[in-house]
């Protein structure tokens, strides 16, 4: 892993326009992303991580629109980019898996025409030879046997795991600097999903691209990720390395998520404990923590006031009240 | 495959029987039986038709004999609008007519109507959208002879522009091809704008824009092909649709084809010809959706049909 | 004493920041303050809501407001119309439009205001009748069906299958040439009044009903169908299930009143089909019996004097129109109004 700096969002908002209003699914995020270097994005559905991700590769479907802030990829602004401009980037620099593989495959197309499709768009002067062939050592390179045969078959000859291979396929067949992985394992069945994410590790390591993994569950992350963002109505609530967001979480909802998480080695009497409530109406947003109403530990202050950014170690952050008057209270017992 | 499309011959081939047999016990209901409906019959003529349409038999026997008689393809004789002629003879002698101008009709819908729905579905919200929608809901709405009526009383009698009887001329298959395919293209229109706009949103149309194709690749490699399987699907119906609206236009425009000769008889109460057309008509759909369902394979080939079909 | 790594960063609170800690900032919240602190939106029903989106459709209120006014004239307008739709009027044969006879008068002297009002009615009950039909037949066959499931189910669907298949216009031609006799004779042989009654809208009308009953309701029994099989699946059913409640009581208390939307939507729908038919079966001579007449009657009968009299093709062929494209639009409006999916 190199340092320099390959992807850099600063203060992202994206929103929804609906005819009930204006949903902010993305509500100000900022974070820097290095060369091969592997994130995650963690939260639960309706937290913003999915839209984040379609909006650096340039997808959000409308009513979506990104509304504030910056999306700098090596140095080049990308909300600037003109369509052409994006469809020369998407694919090519910055792939893209989904968490469907079932119905991400055009069923109408055989598996080969749809991965050499993706190569030729961006290597028009391969000719139709050389990309079956890139595409079978594609096939191949991702795990599946017999590729000569299986790119003449349709995606609805194939199992979900194998299609989600081909979807890794496809998406690194022109070697992109960035994979973003979208709970590419969330549809799969529990083995194949570990089968998944081990290659995903694999390749990331073999061709040291940068990865954006997002996913809800963080025993995913701990297998594969170097740093985590943690998400909660649309803003980091907690980001740091792996091995802080396990062993020294300070957010209450990252404290949460790890405690609502099966272990494999857990005692016999130790329960999973879920979190409370349900999630925000993203529709009136409130002015405070989004947390608030579900967090246990919850001050008058978090209902009236956005919560501050805490800087706990270099590379860990958090916003929380709790944690700005922990540090208050210790800064003045310093003084 | 090839198993597929026998067991859909032998189901095609049953639903005509059916067909045969409603119209063999529905024409029975007419009094006297359909055969001997012109009253006061001598008693030897009454009994030689009888004697010649075994209605001394009963009625279970009559319809074997009348389904052995259709195998071999004999549909009877008229016997009021061209007395003793073969039904068979008439018909085929009938149907091309309409067949041309069903045809042209189709054509012309499914030319006209798949770009409607495809602009629609791209200026999707737009004026452009809604003047579409606008058009094909009104298009849907109105009855066929109404369009029919409406363009021989303006283009055919107000104006003078165009023939209207007959089909001798160019110009004289302008007004009955769009009083028959107006509510075809308008249906076809709002089929793929909707089956358009349902692919748009599909996954796959999501990952072949991640992929970096360009828009126009997106638009007519990947989503068009897949939104035209239900337009496929409809046009089964449409062969349907446009036969019986030919019924309406043919008589509007005195085209001589099948479906105005239909219309006479019903009017005529000439029932071998009624039953005759009717059962030609039946099979000619079905023909016609057996031979879409093939096609529907062809194209979309996640439709396992070998197993549907079990 | 611990030396604090942590720095915080809220220089816009740093004015205040005592403040914070002199009032009751930091104290825990109540449950009470929690719950109030996310707005709750006002509840409001599903057909509060679908009615609340129907209203905001404004091609939808429109043609709801036209249709009124159709039924209106069709219903209550003969009340005030000195002439009667079979009268024929000595001596005002075929008049152009008056004051005394607004659309003028008919070939045998009947006045074409009243004929049309008596046409829009008969169209608007023959409509709501054929759904009501198809409605009942497609409803009761389609929850049976998805409901009994395995075999049933599946020789169920054969026969509906088989029934699509069928080209619906030939068979309701067919039909309606052939019933016309019998039904005829067994109006003039009943004594009964009601049957009498029925006998002024002659005995077309009732194929047309029949055909309706006998083949139009399959696409109706599809979507129930469907709609049951994902019903069933759902626990409150399973949970009535347990509790020992029979078949035909699910049927009733659990599914319907979740198909209700889309059977009104189907129903709304069916409406101007039916209405459609019966204007191509008049057109053509097979529809209601003379005197009393519809719309597509009314268009079959100014077809002879298509040059001398356009007016009385013009007229009922475009309420006609109206009729079916407004009551298009408001089965789409309905649905997109009902349509959960849709929802936000």
């Amino acid at each position: 892993m190199d340092n320099t700096k390959l992807l850099d969002i600063d203060d992202l908002k994206v929103s929804f326009f609906t005819p009930a209003g204006e949903v902010k699914a993305v509500n100000g995020i900022s974070y820097t992303l290095n060369k091969g270097q592997v994130i995650g994005i963690v939260g639960e559905s309706g937290s913003g991580k999915s839209v984040e991700a379609y909006s650096i590769i340039g997808l959000l479907q409308s009513p979506g629109k990104v509304t504030g802030g910056k999306i700098t990829f090596n140095g080049e602004d990308l909300l600037s980019y003109s369509e052409e401009q994006m469809e020369q980037f998407r694919g090519n620099k910055v792939s893209m898996i989904f968490q469907n593989p079932m119905t991400c495959l055009n069923p109408v197309y055989t598996v080969g025409n749809q991965l050499t499709e993706a190569y030729r768009c961006h290597r028009k002067e391969v000719k139709k030879e050389d990309a079956i062939k890139q595409a079978v050592k594609m096939l191949e390179l991702v795990g599946i046997n017999n590729p000569e045969r299986r790119i003449k078959q349709y995606p609805h000859e194939l199992s979900g795991g194998m299609r989600q291979r081909v979807m890794i396929a496809m998406a690194l067949i022109c070697s992109p600097q960035l994979l973003i992985a979208d709970e590419p394992t969330t549809a799969l069945d529990v083995t194949i999903q570990a089968q998944i994410i081990e290659l995903i590790k694999q390749i990331q390591e073999k061709t040291g691209m940068a990865v954006i993994f997002i996913t809800h569950n963080l025993g995913v992350v701990a297998d594969i990720c170097d740093k985590v963002i943690v998400m909660y109505a649309g803003k980091i609530v907690e980001s740091a390395s792996v091995e802080d967001i396990f062993y020294n979480p300070k957010h209450p909802y990252t404290l949460g998520l790890l405690r609502s998480m099966p272990k494999v080695n857990a005692l016999d009497y130790e329960r999973l404990i879920p979190i409370e409530g349900t999630p925000v109406d993203m529709l009136n947003l409130p002015s405070g923590c989004a947390f608030g109403p579900r967090c246990e530990k919850c001050m008058k202050i978090c209902l009236r006031q956005a919560p501050p950014k805490v800087v706990i170690s270099e590379d860990h952050e958090a916003y929380c009240w709790l944690l700005a008057k922990e540090a208050y209270e210790e800064e003045k017992n310093n003084d | 495959m090839a198993k597929y499309i026998v067991k859909r011959i032998v189901q095609a081939f049953f639903v005509v029987i059916l067909i045969a047999c409603i119209t063999f016990f529905l024409m029975n209901m007419v009094p006297g039986g359909p055969f001997l409906s012109e009253k006061a019959l001598s008693p030897e003529v009454l009994a030689a038709k009888e004697a010649k349409y075994g209605l001394d038999k009963p009625l279970l026997v009559q319809l074997k004999n009348y389904l052995l008689d259709l195998l071999k393809l004999d549909l009877g004789v008229s016997f009021k609008m061209q007395i003793n002629r073969p039904v068979l003879t008439i018909i085929m002698e009938m149907f091309p007519v309409s067949c041309k101008l069903g045809a042209i009709s189709l054509v012309w819908a499914i030319l006209c109507g798949i770009p409607i729905g495809c602009l629609a579905a791209y200026y999707r919200g737009t004026w452009v959208d809604n003047v579409l929608r606008v058009f094909t809901t009104i298009g849907v709405s109105i009855p066929g002879f109404v369009v029919a009526t409406v363009l021989l009383v303006i283009f055919g009698v107000k104006l003078s522009i165009l023939p209207t009887m007959g089909l001798n001329s160019f110009g004289s298959y302008i007004m009955p091809v769009m009083a028959l395919s107006l509510s075809p293209m308008c249906y076809v229109g709002r089929l793929t704008r909707s089956s358009m706009l349902d692919v748009i949103n599909q996954e796959y149309i999501r990952t072949a824009k991640a992929k970096g194709l360009s828009t126009k690749v997106v638009i007519f490699k990947h989503a068009l092909r897949n939104s035209l399987i239900p337009v496929l699907t409809y046009l089964g119906p449409l062969t349907a649709n446009i036969l019986t609206g030919g019924f309406v236009v043919e008589t509007v425009f005195s085209i001589p084809g099948l479906g105005r000769y239909f219309v006479q008889s019903i009017s005529n109460r000439d029932y071998p010809i009624i039953m005759g057309t009717t059962i030609f008509l039946a099979s000619f759909v079905v023909f016609m959706t057996l031979i879409v369902d093939i096609l529907y394979k062809v194209v979309d080939p996640r439709m396992d049909l070998s197993k549907e079909a079990n | 004493m611990k030396k604090s790594k942590w720095s915080v960063i809220f220089p816009s609170l740093q004015p205040n920041i005592e403040k914070l800690f002199t009032d009751d900032s930091f104290n825990p919240a109540t449950e009470n303050e929690k719950e109030n602190f996310i707005e709750t939106k006002e509840s409001v029903t599903y057909w509060q809501e679908a009615w609340r989106r129907f209203k905001a459709n404004k091609v939808a209120m429109i043609s709801l407001i036209i249709i009124a006014i159709i039924v209106i004239f069709a219903f209550i307008g003969p009340l005030f119309s000195p002439y009667d739709y079979s009268t024929q009027i000595r001596g005002s044969e075929n008049l152009p439009p008056s004051w005394e006879h607004p659309f003028g008068t008919d070939g045998l002297g009947r006045d074409l205001l009243v004929r049309t009002m008596y046409g829009t009615r008969v169209s608007l009950i023959i409509g709501v009748v054929a759904s009501l039909i198809v409605l009942v037949i497609g409803s009761i066959y389609g929850s049976i069906s998805g409901y009994c499931g395995g075999k049933v189910d599946n020789v169920m669907m054969r026969i509906v299958e088989l029934i699509y298949s069928i080209p619906d216009v030939l068979v309701v031609l067919l039909l309606t040439t052939a019933l016309k006799e019998p039904l005829q004779s067994m109006f003039n042989s009943s004594s009964s009044d009601f049957i009498k009654g029925l006998a002024t809208l002659g005995p077309s009308l009732f194929s047309i009903f029949i055909a309706f009953g006998l083949l139009y309701w399959v696409s109706n029994a599809r979507i129930i169908r469907g709609q049951v099989i994902m019903l069933k699946q759902q626990e409150y059913v399973t949970a009535a299930k347990a509790l020992g409640a029979k078949g035909s009581h699910i049927i009733k208390k659990h599914l319907l009143p979740n198909c209700v939307g889309q059977l009104i939507v189907t129903t709304c729908l069916q409406i101007p089909s039916a209405i459609f038919l019966e204007s191509f079966l008049s057109f053509l001579g097979n529809g209601v019996s003379a005197p009393m007449t519809s719309l597509g009657s009314l268009a079959s009968d100014a077809l002879g004097g298509i040059y001398s009299y356009t007016y009385r093709l013009v007229i009922p062929s475009v309420l006609l129109s109206l009729l079916i494209l407004t009551l298009n639009l408001v089965g789409d409006g309905l649905r997109d109004a009902l349509d959960p999916k849709l929802k936000k």
